[in-house]
């Protein structure tokens, strides 16, 4: 069996599966956040009753993180909701907005607080769930009806996906990072190129990269259609979930003679940056090509692009130049946010490079990586064209319905900030 | 075994979920009866205006000011409902009067969530149906059969059968299909 069967079966309480097939499994994480935790929490109470409880309270993560630092009514009533009900069930993790146990965005969240652990399942009210398939576990997106179901039963179906193999061989090139890999395998394979699939990333490439790389690695299997993403847990996954979490794990991994619905190789030095163009992110292009695209905002930001690692990638670009567009700077969590004062690059902390080469920072939090109310930061407005770190280019997802979003690597958005065009890093450094 | 009619409303390939109901609306409440209303105001409200109601385009799936659009079955090419997995967005559908999407393939988490909660019926067809039906024909989906008649045209179309999530959608979601298999009690 491949890792994702393997972990299926084992949670269906069965010694195989195979593809194809639908399977009832335990579910050993839910998450949910403030955009789809109130409908989830309706239809629990609906089909549950009102007096319901949820089937393990320590196995639900609320983290609100959509929309948070904005006067829109609705959604600060939406926090409520989430704030009344973490109440009422007694749920030990809300990481409520507006207090000291306010992490950021959902993704990078559960990976700092140890929810993210090899041989689990996790499934989430966000479809980019599959994120934590980096940490060798099975982890997908659902919508509020199968979280209700899960809230109240601890349990849900699955059909079991076959899974696609990519290999990468060798270790990047300096200025080639996981955004570009995982760009470039959606533009080969297209947006619906692994639909109900899982993607399982190997070989000595994957295993050089740390564990923040391959978080941007499984984050966009969804990209791609993918019913998740996975790499199966070595010393760095055992290394890093152990500093998190006292929970026990095992460390399945595929099988050897395990069947696949393909295998794709990439030597890692054929790579190079790329961008995705609008409006999806299966539209790949090397970065060198779109030298005339000129930018009215770079943004830095998101559970794809707004990891520390990520930051730290693109502040070591801007150290020492000036942004030549508006560039903005949004930590994925609290804990990046508070990193930034305190990491160096040559005697400077990250957060005075940013500053020093006038890029503005915003509070962590998902911001305009989906556009959001109308006054949240980062959003674009009328034809503004974007280069972004995240993960979306879909018409009007950043904001502005006749807005323009390209999508690329820290580095390369840093470099293009420089710019104020599209610019390859390799042309900069 | 029954007949569905009704207007086809068509879009193209890779209608994804800010599409179907940009996100700035996510903020209204699922629960409250008013503010669900809302949903059907925006759906697809997001889509590119040139790319609405295909071939020609340009033309807004709901009235502005209504809640309700006279077209009760979205048409659509490949992996519609891409990207996020709000349920907001079938729910937008479905409040907006949409009875079935037919589609030549689905992003996957959309689907489920159509099935799961039970708001209309995802079908898929083979033929890449927008080169075929024109926005505004009259339909006709015979579910017992699985076939799509364009009454407009005459030609009919198979569609595929619902297989293994046939139960759940003929329970009319998954918490009916639970209750029936008493599968809630713990
Ligand atoms: S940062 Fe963007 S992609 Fe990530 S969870 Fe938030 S909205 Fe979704």
């Amino acid at each position: 069996m491949t890792l994702t069967e393997k972990i299926i079966a084992e949670h269906a309480g069965r010694a195989s599966v195979r593809p194809g097939e639908n399977v009832w499994i335990r579910v050993d994480v839910l998450m949910t956040h403030d955009v789809c935790g109130p409908g989830t929490i309706g239809i629990f109470k609906n089909q549950f009753g009102p007096d319901a409880k949820v089937w393990d309270p320590f196995k639900v993560a609320v983290i609100p993180d959509h929309y948070i630092f904005t006067k829109d009514r609705h959604a600060m009533r939406n926090l409520e909701i989430l704030r009344a009900f973490a109440k009422e069930q007694k749920l030990p993790y809300l990481y409520d907005a507006n207090s000291p146990w306010y992490k950021g965005v959902c993704h990078v969240a559960l990976a700092e607080e140890g929810f993210t652990i090899p041989g689990q399942t996790l499934f989430g009210t966000d479809s980019h769930t599959c994120t934590a398939g980096a940490f060798g576990e099975f982890a997908t997106g659902i919508g509020n009806t199968d979280a209700a179901f899960i809230m109240g039963t601890g349990r849900i179906w699955v059909k079991v996906p076959e899974t696609l193999r990519f290999i990468l061989e060798g270790a990047l090139p300096e200025f080639v990072t996981a955004k570009d890999v995982i760009l470039r395998i959606i533009g080969d394979i297209g947006a619906d190129g692994a639909t109900y699939r899982a993607m399982e990333f190997e070989g000595d490439g994957i295993r050089a990269m740390d564990m923040e790389e391959r978080m941007t690695l499984c984050n966009m299997a969804i990209e791609a259609g993918g019913k998740n993403g996975i790499i199966a847990a070595d010393e760095k996954t055992v290394a890093f979930v152990k500093a998190r979490t006292d929970k026990a794990f095992t460390t399945p991994a595929s099988d050897p003679d395990a069947a696949f619905a393909g295998t794709v190789k990439y030597r890692a030095r054929d790579l190079e940056p790329v961008v995705a163009k609008p409006f999806s992110p299966a539209n790949v292009a090397p970065a060198r090509s779109l030298k005339d695209v000129k930018l009215d905002q770079c943004y830095i930001g998101s559970c794809t692009g707004g990891k520390l690692e990520d930051l730290k990638a693109a502040a070591a670009v801007l150290a020492g130049g000036q942004v030549r567009t508006r560039t903005v700077v949004v930590p994925a969590t609290v804990s990046v946010e508070h990193a930034l004062s305190i990491e160096q690059i040559r005697g400077r902390t990250l957060k005075r490079i940013f500053e020093d080469a006038g890029a503005k920072i915003g509070p962590p939090s998902c911001a305009a990586c989906l556009g959001g109310p109308p006054d949240t930061f980062g959003r674009l407005n009328g034809s503004e064209v974007c280069l972004s770190t995240t993960n979306r280019n879909f018409p009007g997802r950043m904001g502005s319905p006749d807005s323009q979003t390209y999508l690329a690597s820290p580095l390369t958005v840093a470099a293009s900030a420089l710019k104020g065009r599209i610019t390859d890093p390799r042309d900069v450094l | 075994m029954s007949l569905i009619r009704g207007k086809a409303f068509v879009l193209g390939n890779d209608v994804d979920t800010d599409q179907i109901i940009p996100a700035q609306h996510l903020v209204y409440n699922l629960d409250d009866p008013q503010e669900r209303k809302l949903y059907g105001q925006f759906a697809l409200s997001g889509v590119p205006i040139h790319q609405s109601g295909l071939p020609n385009g340009n033309l807004p799936f709901v009235e502005p000011g209504n809640d309700l659009s006279c077209f009760s079955i979205v048409v659509g090419g490949r992996n519609f409902g891409c990207g996020s997995s709000r349920e907001h967005a079938p729910v937008a559908l479905q409040m907006a009067g949409v009875q079935v999407v037919i589609a030549e393939s689905y992003a996957r988490i959309f689907y489920r969530n159509a099935v799961d909660g039970g708001y209309f019926i995802p079908y898929e067809c083979r033929v890449s149906l927008p080169q075929e039906i024109r926005t505004n024909e009259d339909l006709e989906i015979d579910t017992g059969a699985n076939l799509l008649r364009d009454l407009s045209t005459k030609k009919e179309y198979p569609l595929s059968p619902l297989g293994d999530v046939s139960a759940i959608v003929a329970a009319g979601g998954i918490f009916e299909y639970a209750k029936k298999h008493n599968m809630l009690g713990r």
